[in-house]
């Protein structure tokens, strides 16, 4: 009886959006390997933004390229949503799919693809999918409309400001309703008042879509925003907690 | 789906358009090239075909007359005939010259030929009928019919105009009388033939003086033409062409060819240089034309690395990236190729030279076209698939 009472205690436990345990990654071997990541171990819930901090080389980018399914972690292990992802090898043989269909991203700069409006950039990610372009059209429009920038579904790339075109980098990010996000200093081209709004339009997406959010940053101005950090250093990872502040700290 | 490159081509449409009509440009100078080639090969056979000979007599040893001179007796004809399985034996004499007419000047093959015969196909005008002083010109010639055309010491009058009709090197051919064309051949100006009078009239031995008759038949003799270039002989039905021209050469000391080998001649041995030549302008022009497109579409790769780099990241398939770079080298080909022909077709009229495009040139042209672009797409298509998902991220 007491068996049953855990089994249905751990399933009503929420499963975290994205769990790694003792990830590591080495670049080379012999005398010139050289250990990027050593037993990075992190977990991020459903609907939650962490930060993950650290200066250049520490190891920033190859823990998002491993989270990411981009380059083979040496080691450790990845889950998503419950599903494993890396253990002694990737559990997925296409790796492509997998990106498309559970994994978004945020660019430094938003990389739209210059030769599709607003609307296709976003709508582009479920036809990949299979979706149909009336399915993947619908969604485009409802993302858009989420993100406040319906007005600019056709606007080709180059029309819209730099705010607008971060701002459909996020919808497409969110296309596919992905359990995590990897955003890559999304804030690193912007001011801060646009850095700030930028960050709450992440927060305000994974609080409405459940979709957990990881922010690489260089930005002292956004760090105190986060309630949660991760402060990576010659590739080991801490966990920290962070100040939480409300989005107009600045001004206030 | 949407289509990658539709959406890319027509996002920079004006700068494809652009590379494509600079690519068809070249093209067209591909094409002008294999068009002067086709038009030289036309151009020879274009004699041998109104010509409507079996049989060309020469002089001996010789491959005359385009080819080398060639000299005959006028009279040879009648030996010609006589010969077993000739129908049919004509003389002609070829000379070019330039000729004007008020400020058109243009260089001309002159064919003195048996104009009694009426073998030119006219396009306007009627056929020579005096003796003397009319042709016939080939509209190529820029002549027009009442036109009176200067040639040496006399005025020809154009009667009819002809089409089609030029000599191997290009030259439109104006069609006159044997005698006419003898005489502006050999006949020399009235300074020379005053020094030459003078000279035989000073040599004792031609102007003896209990002989007054004998200046005047040496002169005669000098100052008078009786030769031809070459003989045209037709045949009796079902005579070999070859066994015939073997008794020509057998027993009348001249050298004839069959049409076929006189067609060797004229395309194999008179063109063979000029057509090497046009040939290697063919292929450099080609690889020219394939390291442009080549080179055209790895820049166009080159320029949207980071792009291709996060549509991979996203998931797209290599396929799809793919079929967008091959759909554009195609798609620049096709502009290369119909700008390319247009320019052909607009141009090939100002060139001196005739120029033909046949049909399965142009065929060719596309299919080589295609080729080279699917080809040089390979390079931008290696370049895109070597660009990995990661470099999206980070710096």
């Amino acid at each position: 009886m007491a068996d049953t009472n855990n089994q249905v205690a751990e399933q009503n436990i929420i499963k975290p959006a994205i769990r790694v345990e003792n990830l590591s990654k080495t670049y080379g071997t012999g005398s010139s390997a050289v250990q990027a990541l050593k037993d990075a171990s992190m977990q991020v819930q459903p609907g939650e933004v962490v930060g993950l901090l650290g200066p250049s080389g520490s190891g920033k980018t190859t823990l998002l390229q491993c989270l990411g399914a981009i380059i083979d972690p040496s080691g450790g292990r990845i889950t998503l949503g419950g599903d494993l992802l890396f253990e002694n090898g990737w559990q997925y043989s296409d790796r492509r799919t997998l990106r498309r269909d559970r994994i978004g991203f945020i660019f430094q700069r938003p990389y739209l693809i210059p030769f599709m409006n607003a609307t296709e950039n976003i709508a582009f990610l479920p036809m990949l999918q299979g979706k149909s372009n009336k399915q993947a059209y619908k969604r485009a429009e409802e993302l858009l409309d989420t993100l406040d920038i319906a007005d600019r579904a056709a606007a080709r790339i180059e029309q819209l400001s730099g705010g607008e075109q971060q701002r459909v980098a996020i919808a497409r990010a969110l296309a596919n309703r992905p359990p995590i996000i990897l955003a890559d200093e999304p804030t690193a081209p912007l001011d801060s008042h646009r850095a700030m709004s930028v960050m709450q339009l992440l927060h305000e997406m994974a609080a409405k879509s459940g979709t957990a959010i990881i922010v690489v940053t260089h930005d002292e101005n956004i760090i105190p925003v986060f309630k949660r950090l991760y402060r990576l250093r010659d590739g080991v990872l801490h966990e920290e907690a962070g100040e939480g502040r409300g989005f107009d700290y600045l001004e206030n | 789906m949407i289509s990658l490159a539709y959406r890319d081509i027509s996002n920079s449409f004006g700068r494809y358009l652009l590379t494509g009509i600079g690519l068809g440009l070249l093209i067209g100078v591909t094409l002008t090239m294999a068009g002067v080639f086709r038009g030289m090969v036309d151009d020879g056979k274009a004699l041998l075909r109104y010509a409507d000979a079996d049989i060309w007599v020469v002089q001996q040893n010789t491959l005359g007359p385009f080819a080398e001179p060639s000299s005959l007796p006028d009279n040879m004809y009648r030996g010609i005939l006589a010969i077993d399985g000739v129908r049919q034996a004509r003389n002609v004499a070829y000379l070019t010259l330039e000729v004007s007419h008020g400020d058109h000047s243009v260089r001309v093959m002159l064919e003195g030929t048996d104009t009694q015969q009426n073998l030119i196909p006219l396009t306007a005008g009627r056929p020579i009928m005096r003796s003397h002083y009319e042709l016939v010109a080939d509209e190529r010639s820029g002549f027009k019919i009442g036109d009176r055309i200067p040639i040496h010491r006399h005025d020809y009058e154009v009667v009819g105009l002809t089409q089609g009709m030029r000599s191997p090197s290009g030259d439109p051919i104006l069609f006159l009388p044997l005698k006419d064309a003898q005489e502006i051949q050999f006949l020399k100006d009235n300074d020379a033939v005053f020094r030459d009078r003078k000279q035989l009239e000073t040599n004792p031995k031609l102007n003896p003086p209990n002989n007054p008759g004998l200046l005047d038949a040496v002169e005669q003799n000098l100052f008078s033409n009786h030769r031809v270039n070459t003989v045209l002989v037709q045949l009796m039905p079902g005579a070999n062409p070859r066994q015939v021209a073997d008794d020509i050469e057998k027993w009348l000391r001249l050298t004839a060819y069959p049409s076929d080998e006189m067609e060797e001649i004229l395309i194999g041995q008179l063109i063979a240089m000029a057509s090497k030549q046009i040939g290697l302008f063919l292929v450099i022009l080609t690889i020219v034309s394939a390291a442009i497109v080549a080179l055209t579409i790895y820049s166009m790769t080159q320029t949207k690395l980071k792009e291709i780099a996060v549509l991979k990241l996203i998931g797209t398939r290599n396929i799809l990236i793919s079929r967008m770079i091959l759909l554009e080298a195609i798609g620049l080909g096709l502009i290369g190729f119909l700008t390319g022909k247009l320019a052909v077709t607009y141009w090939a009229p100002l060139f001196p030279k005739h120029i033909v495009m046949l049909p399965e040139d142009t065929f060719r042209a596309l299919l080589i076209t295609l080729v080279i672009c699917i080809l040089a797409s390979i390079a931008g298509i290696r370049a895109a698939l070597r660009i990995p998902p990661g470099s999206a991220i980070g710096g």
